[in-house]
């Protein structure tokens, strides 16, 4: 059995992504037959097989980033083809597996002494054995007792060397393949702690002579053991692996864009909100009472949306400032006014544009709200239909919410925040009334907006909806 | 000194260019064909790295054709990218093992070729950590994308030389984006090929090769341009 591993593909290169197999398990693979593809630092790369034969395993799969030296995957060799690492002695690599079950620390810290007494007993006579499955054996079962009375470090007897630090040559791989060794118990004294043969050599004399010295440590372990108990306390590298109390997930690509997005606008924008009351009273009893025929005139229902749209058209008109952008340290003004309206997809949010929204009366804006809405959810937008706004609007309201801080669509300036519209008693002329109430957010970027001029801007959308004036249907 | 050839393309179409380089890989493994280093411009593509997801793409096939863009998945690192008119492009064909058998370091030293070619028009441009490219002041002006077997490379950078940069807007979702730039929205107006002569003279210098002009094209590759 050939075990496959991430290649270290660099100095500076610590891990790559698996990004494709050529190989399903089962399948013949040649030597030197491409057999998985790797991705590191945007340089995608294909792996060839290490040697002919049936890939057994696949251990990491596509999508995981492991670090170098990882095994990905075990290879059966062909008979007649190129030979395997050496096996080692077939009972060394049994002997922490048997012993490992009978070694239940982490379920109670009181219940392994007893319980540990027995396989210490059965390795008392492990001198005699190969040299690495005695200390093996005795770490697993009793290692807190035996680290109290026995200083050399002892190797652990692992199938799969697990990650080492910095990079191996290969040499030092197959070495430590053939012995069996754990590489990330090995210190390396090259640059940036990189393993040598030198320290493998010292490590495996090391290793070879640690039975003898590790033999009192079993006698030793089995009255004390009872005592540090608690001690036993490495527990966490004992829980069973199936009981992760996180999942790891790759994020998407719209996901990626969106953070780096936000990201990027929080840190271009001093953003500020201010928040505007509005009574939507009047525009509310347009609506009820036009609502059925509209429906059944133009097939698509009537919403607060088109009419907000409308006023921060008229206010845009008036304070160009906010339908501007900036451009190192010029202003740019933008004669159209295109509107972003921000969609909420089911795994992301995208902002298609109302074209020359200036142009558009309340039919026409609702229209085109309408079909951009579906049309981002079943992803037929058109890739121009998604940039070039100019100030961009976002209803949380119909999700409830009250009052948001939105962040600016960049390279925008501004954006608009639709609160819920509740009805709600309000004081009129001393007098206490139950009107339609909106709340609207306004974000907007401090370096080219000051306050006066962001509350000038609301003051406008609120007079127009609270005047509403012009004809719906 | 190791010798590269350069081979300037002029326009060509994203899939002879990549048929190309496979012909030129499978030579370069066998010994057949030097170190190269093609230069070139393509019409508007839309490329997507085998890391790419398709989701990035907002445009169905017959829009993107509409707007006269063509697509290709390839087997480059990275993800979603656009290639068009304006844009040099410069694919080293190099077998690593004769240079430094190391991803991390070929990458760093394309970026470092792109930042001297800047540096040569008065543009002080530099790295990202962790994101691989060339950027001027947060702004991406070159992407790098690089596709290796058995050590030798192929694909590789894309600088904006005087890009319409709008097009990168087709292959954004949401109408979000890291912001692009190009060389002439700093204010530098060079031709493609001035800037294609600077790059290889850079090339060169950073990896420790002599540029050798005279390789011809030929002829069949003319005709499979489009």
């Amino acid at each position: 059995m050939t075990d496959v591993v991430m290649p270290q593909m660099g100095e500076s290169i610590v891990e790559g992504t698996l990004t494709k197999w050529l190989k399903k398990p089962g399948e013949r693979v040649e030597r030197d037959e491409p057999l998985f593809e790797i991705s590191t630092d945007k340089v995608d790369t294909e792996i060839p097989s290490p040697t002919a034969g049936t890939l057994v395993e696949v251990l990491v799969e596509e999508g995981k980033t492991v670090g170098i030296n990882t095994v990905v995957a075990r290879i059966e060799s062909g008979a007649a083809v190129t030979p395997a690492a050496p096996a080692p002695a077939a009972p060394a690599p049994e002997a922490p597996a048997a012993a490992a079950p009978e070694a239940p620390a982490p379920e109670s810290p009181a219940a392994p002494a007893p319980v540990a007494a027995p396989p210490v007993k059965a390795s008392a006579p492990a001198p005699a054995t190969p040299a690495p499955e005695a200390p093996a054996a005795a770490e697993a079962v009793a290692a807190p007792p035996v680290k109290a009375s026995a200083p050399p470090p002892l190797p652990p007897v692992e199938e799969a060397p697990a990650e080492a630090a910095g990079p191996l040559s290969p040499l030092v791989r197959k070495m430590a393949r053939e012995n069996n060794v754990d590489l990330s118990r090995v210190r390396g004294t090259g640059a940036g702690g990189r393993i040598s043969k030198q320290d493998l050599e010292a490590y495996i004399a090391q290793s070879a002579a640690a039975p003898q010295e590790a033999t009192p440590a079993p006698v030793a372990a089995k009255p004390v053991a009872p005592a540090p108990a608690p001690a036993a306390a490495p527990v966490p590298y004992l829980a069973p692996a199936g009981q992760a109390k996180t999942r790891i997930e790759p994020m998407s690509s719209m996901r990626i864009k969106i953070a780096e997005h936000m990201v990027l606008s929080k840190r271009t924008s001093p953003h500020v909100t201010t928040i505007h009351r509005v009574d939507m009273t009047k525009v509310a009893k347009l609506r009820d009472r036009y609502k059925e025929q509209f429906k059944a005139n133009y097939g698509f229902s009537l919403t607060y949306l088109p009419f907000i749209t409308r006023a921060s058209v008229a206010a845009l008109r008036q304070f160009p400032l906010l339908n501007a952008s900036i451009d190192g340290n010029n202003i740019v003004y933008h004669n159209e006014i295109h509107i972003g309206i921000a969609v909420a997809l089911e795994n992301g949010l995208i902002v298609p544009v109302i074209r020359s929204a200036d142009e558009k009366n309340v039919l026409g804006l609702q229209r085109s709200i309408v079909d951009l809405a579906a049309r981002a959810r079943s992803r037929q937008l058109k890739p121009e239909e998604v940039v070039g706004g100019t100030f961009s609007i976002t209803n949380f309201g119909s999700y409830g919410s009250l009052i948001g801080t939105p962040v600016i669509n960049q390279p925008q300036v501004a954006i608009i925040g639709v609160g819920t519209v509740d009805k709600t008693p309000v004081v009129i002329d001393d007098g206490i009334a139950i009107r339609s109430i909106c709340h609207l957010s306004l974000s907007f970027d401090h370096r080219l907006i000051d306050g006066a001029l962001a509350d000038q801007f609301m003051s406008k959308v609120k007079q127009v909806l609270e005047n509403w004036s012009e004809e719906v249907l | 000194m190791r010798k590269c050839q350069v081979r300037e393309l002029g326009r060509i179409g994203y899939g002879p260019a990549l048929a190309l380089q496979q012909e030129l890989v499978a030579g370069r493994k066998q010994g057949t064909a030097p170190d190269q280093l093609l230069l070139l411009e393509h019409p508007h593509v839309i490329t997507l790295g085998r890391n790419g997801h398709q989701e990035n793409l907002l445009a169905s096939a017959e829009i993107m054709d509409r707007a006269g863009i063509s697509f290709f998945p390839t087997d480059r690192g990275g993800d979603v990218t656009y290639h068009g008119p304006g844009q040099l492009v410069a694919y080293p064909i190099l077998d690593l093992r004769e240079w430094q058998r190391d991803v991390g370091a070929f990458v760093r030293a394309v970026e470092q070729t792109i930042i001297d070619t800047l540096a040569d028009y008065g543009i002080e441009a530099g790295r990202i950590p962790k994101l691989t490219g060339v950027w001027v002041g947060g702004r991406k002006i070159a992407a790098i994308g690089v596709h290796m077997s058995r050590w030798v490379t192929s694909h590789g950078l894309a600088l904006n030389v005087n890009t319409d940069l709008s097009y990168f807007q087709y292959i954004v979702p949401c109408g979000l984006t890291k912001p692009v730039t190009s060389m002439v929205q700093l204010g530098v107006r060079v031709t493609l090929e001035e800037v294609s002569r600077t790059l290889a003279a850079h090339f060169g210098r950073v990896f420790d090769c002599e540029m050798l002009y005279e390789a011809p094209v030929l002829a069949a590759e003319r005709e499979n341009r489009s």
